[in-house]
């Protein structure tokens, strides 16, 4: 079956005939060979002075929601919640830039993952897909082989190891392992990774997976730095590189064709004061003719079919006896049966642990001491 | 014993035709917005948005036409066996003697409670399921409902259900964001038109709810169809958000306007309450209504404007707008005291002990009524109940019914219900000490210093009313008056619920296991590196090199043949 990327076809029929782009414009979708988005935006800090890292990741959000990908296909996951705080002077608002122009928190927000949900385990867990048989769609990543996924870390972190609400971390080896688990469960067709933290660079060292693109804020010994703090709110609203990838993001829409080069380029040292690194040598496609909507814009399959589709008629449900009781409302406070209620009969248990071995014992001492031939003396 | 057999409305359709009649008595969709000025200058707001639906899950053929009801809870019913599901998640606490009583309780945080049909078996099974799978649709995390956090009242909550009292929860737009898609026309039509989060959420009390329940479909009771309430209830506090002035409106209080009705809604009204102005001495609506309707609710009769927003007429003629301005123009009198309040604290001092004291007061000048308390505490608050003592006007006050189930370490908590009966005009105090457990490291959040939360206590009541209740369940009411069935006329079912407790609990140091490590670490390497050197190393002699002066006279010696020095 041809899957017809959608966004294509509204520009392609306008503007030119459709033979000859349409053989052009179809040998560049199958070139990156990805048929669905996902994204796993994360943000690992607690408490309200990192405020920026929760509007990091709700502005990717807000980007990748704004190009094209679902919430069925985004697992947010936040550590604490900054918008409805009792310390934040304007609730259900998280903004991104001083005197408050841009709410990244919006209307329309479904977090996943929150609050002390938010730990190494679970989203390990997400990663490879291990999770209890009774977690709900919204909080898996149901990615499969033809999926580009984007991940986005931010938070506190050191060299080689990112802080997980201020009690544990992960390292850049789980972190490597778990991508190499991905890709023998065949769970991503390509994986960009950002983050955004401390030494970024170091979290990317380790990977040895095919198809793992990069990018990260700083070099390791170095600080990412926050970008300005906002005197009403109290707090440094974004950090410097996220900021400024923010702004590059904002000026793509679903059908540009900026590439990733671009983005490498996004907060050189002047802006960033941080050295932002990048790597791309497990990456089978160029960087120049990766799109930046590859990973952060959406992909919806379409098949068209022209047969039709005969509706079976609607079950006919044959009429049951009727059986017509009358029902009525409970007492909500029905005292005297209260009053009246026997208590439940316990259920027997065999005796367990201390009493078991504590008779054990006396039976144990008396046989000894007695022996068994002299017992029918006593009984 | 719900299991009578309801004839599905699509059973006689002929062939050609699509679709299912909804033939019903009963307005399926009704939506309804109580706007009540309080006493403190706080203005009451609750939203009610009702479906109704008339199907039958316990068939062998699965439900797959949806309309009105939405799918997610449809399928959550099916597929648990569920007969009635409440839940609230609430931000803020509802005070009681400046506000008076809600229309619909509920107390801070999340709260569960949901009845299994006799069918099922495993309980607990299908409890960690549905929790799971409302987390996931209400975005909240539900998923830490587990046994050790779950109880079964014998007594309260009649019929017996399964429920966690409360949890912790922080609300916020990601919880109303899927709480709003539920409803049938969204937020683009209707009275949910008016929910804008920045709004909502600067408020002093919030809660959101949803209650899946059957209902009599007529006055014999022989059919009964399912009944889907969605509620919100917030408490603006006008000085606090800015206003100043002693005046509010639609656009100012949700900065929205009403421009139509929800197309789906058979009914869309907006009642005002009245009761304290009725000769227009506190506020002036406008524009004015001739509309006004009388309902008995919380045991008091009142009186409230109404607008129908299903009528063309309501919206204004210039704009097209609902907009409601109303300006105070006097001080409000003094409220009617509520009759039954509660309170709850912790005593004493300390990491060690510490005591609960709940205080509940009767103020009815000369009627006494029985409270049922329930009370569930987690295990590592150890309750002494040999210490539990409840006592009226300074007298001991005995319960007429006790039932204590003892926690169980790490698999459930304490659970305490009691009926007890209030003497008039008093203040009834029940305390209880307890002892403070010591957590296993791994079972500390990630911020432990805040404190460890007791869920709220639910005091439930028959409290006599002021005027007669309607016990006639069956006929159309404004759905706010019409939540809790009344039995009996002289007195209406209130539920209280108490301040949830904060405790701090003995906080080890975390950085402990780091200090022991480094510590030992050190210990072991000084200790058995200098333990190795002294019984492995052996010692040899080694001469000194000589200084410059005798190796140069070293040299010249040989050079003469001389021995060296």
């Amino acid at each position: 079956c041809v899957g017809i990327n959608l966004r294509y076809r509204f520009h392609v029929s306008l503007l030119c005939k459709l033979v000859s782009c349409f053989g052009d414009r179809a040998g560049q979708f199958f070139s990156s060979g990805h048929t669905n988005n996902w994204a796993v935006l994360v943000c690992t800090s607690r408490f309200w002075f990192n405020y920026r890292h929760v509007a990091n990741t709700l502005s990717v959000y807000r980007s990748v929601k704004r190009l094209g990908i679902p919430d069925s296909h985004i697992v947010l996951m936040l550590a604490d919640d900054m918008a409805c705080n009792h310390r934040n002077p304007k609730p259900a608002t998280v903004f991104s830039h001083k005197n408050m122009e841009l709410n990244v928190y919006g209307d329309d927000v479904e977090v996943d993952y929150r609050g002390y949900e938010v730990t190494v385990e679970n989203f390990l867990r997400i990663l490879t897909g291990r999770l209890p048989p009774s977690t709900p769609r919204s909080k898996r990543l149901l990615s499969d082989d033809r999926s580009n996924i984007l991940i986005y870390l931010t938070g506190h972190g050191g060299n080689g190891f990112l802080k997980f609400q201020d009690s544990e971390e992960i390292s850049n080896v789980e972190l490597a392992d778990a991508f190499e688990q991905m890709w023998q469960k065949r769970r991503y067709n390509e994986l960009l990774f950002i983050i955004d933290t401390c030494q970024g660079a170091s979290m990317y060292e380790r990977f040895y997976s095919p198809n793992l693109m990069a990018l990260a804020s700083s070099q390791v010994g170095e600080d990412s730095l926050s970008h300005q703090p906002d005197l009403a709110i109290g707090v440094h609203l974004m950090d410097r590189y996220t900021f400024y990838l923010l702004e590059f993001l904002e000026d793509i829409h679903p059908a540009s064709k900026t590439n990733m080069n671009d983005l490498f380029k996004v907060c050189p040292k002047s802006q960033c004061v941080s050295t932002p690194g990048h790597r791309t040598d497990l990456f089978l496609r160029d960087p120049g003719s990766v799109l930046i909507t590859d990973f952060f814009g959406s992909v919806r399959k379409v098949e068209l079919t022209m047969e039709t589709i005969n509706l079976t008629d609607p079950i006919d449900a044959e009429s049951g006896e009727l059986q017509k009781e009358m029902h009525t409302y409970a007492d909500q406070l029905p005292v005297s049966e209260i009053i009246h209620q026997k208590p439940k009969q316990k259920d027997w248990h065999p005796p367990d642990g201390f009493i078991l071995g504590l008779w054990t014992l006396i039976l144990l001492v008396f046989f000894q001491t007695y022996g068994v031939k002299h017992l029918k003396h006593i009984f | 014993e719900a299991n009578a057999v309801i004839i599905p409305q699509c059973s006689h359709i002929p062939p050609g035709r699509r679709g299912c009649l909804m033939e019903t008595t009963v307005s399926p969709n009704k939506e309804e917005l109580v706007i009540r000025p309080l006493h403190s200058g706080d203005i009451y707001t609750s939203f009610q948005f009702r479906t109704l639906w008339e199907t039958d899950f316990t068939r062998e053929n699965k439900v797959s036409h949806y309309r009105l009801f939405p799918k997610s809870l449809g399928q959550v019913i099916s597929k648990f066996s569920v007969r009635e599901l409440h839940i609230s998640f609430t931000q803020g606490y509802w005070r009681t003697m400046q506000w008076g009583q809600p229309y619909l309780p509920s107390p801070p945080g999340a709260e569960l409670w949901v009845w299994f049909q006799d069918s099922l078996t495993d309980v607990d099974g299908t409890w960690k399921e549905l929790t799971n799978v409302l987390s996931g649709i209400f975005c909240a995390s539900l998923n830490f409902i587990d046994s050790t956090n779950t109880v079964q009242p014998s007594a309260s909550f009649k019929p017996l259900g399964i429920g966690n009292v409360t949890d912790h929860q922080i609300v916020c737009t990601e919880n109303l964001t899927p709480w709003k898609k539920l409803l049938p026309c969204g937020s683009k039509a209707g009275l949910a038109v008016l929910l804008k989060s920045e709004k909502l959420f600067h408020s002093s009390f919030h809660s959101q709810a949803v209650h899946i329940r059957p209902v009599c479909k007529d006055d014999q009771c022989k059919t009964t169809s399912w009944e889907l309430r969605q509620t919100l209830n917030v408490v603006f506090d006008l000085h606090n958000s800015g206003q100043g002035k002693n005046e509010w409106s639609l656009f100012k209080m949700f900065s929205r306007t009403l421009t139509e009705a929800c197309p789906v809604a058979s009914s869309s009204k907006i009642y005002i309450d009245i009761t304290d102005n009725s000769q227009g001495e506190q506020f002036e609506l406008s524009p004015a209504t001739p509309l006004l309707s009388q309902a008995v609710v919380l045991g008091d009769r009142r009186t409230f404007s109404v607008y129908d927003l299903t009528q063309q007429i309501t919206f204004g003629t210039i704009c097209n707008v609902l907009k409601l301005p109303v300006t105070y123009s006097a001080h409000a009198g003094d409220m009617l005291r509520p009759l039954l309040h509660a309170e709850r604290y912790v005593a004493g001092y300390g990491l060690q002990t510490g005591e609960i004291h709940t205080l509940m007061y009767n103020n009815h000048p000369y009627r006494s009524f029985p409270v049922l308390l329930l009370d569930s505490v987690p295990w590592y608050l150890r309750l002494y109940i040999h210490t539990l003592t409840v006592t009226s006007k300074g007298k001991d006050n005995k319960p007429s019914y006790i039932h204590y189930q003892p926690s169980k370490d790490r698999v459930r908590p304490h659970l305490l219900e009691m009926l007890v009966q209030l003497p008039p005009n008093s203040v009834t105090e029940v305390t209880l000490q307890f002892e403070r457990a010591l957590l296993k490291w791994t079972e500390y959040t990630p911020d432990p210093n805040h404190g460890f939360y007791v869920g709220s206590s639910v005091i439930s009541s028959l409290v006599p009313s002021i005027v007669a209740m309607d016990t006639n369940n069956s006929r159309e009411r404004p759905l706010f008056s019409s939540f809790f069935p009344s039995k009996e006329e002289s007195s209406y079912f209130v539920r209280v619920y108490t301040e949830p407790l904060l405790v701090n609990l003995p906080t080890p140091d975390f950085s402990m296991p780091y200090n022991v490590i480094c510590l030992t670490c050190t210990v072991v390497a000084v200790g058995y590196g200098s333990l190795y050197n002294l019984l492995t190393r052996s010692f040899q002699i080694e001469e000194p090199s000589p200084g410059l002066a005798k190796r140069i006279a070293n040299i010249i010696r040989k050079m003469r043949g001389v021995p060296p020095l």
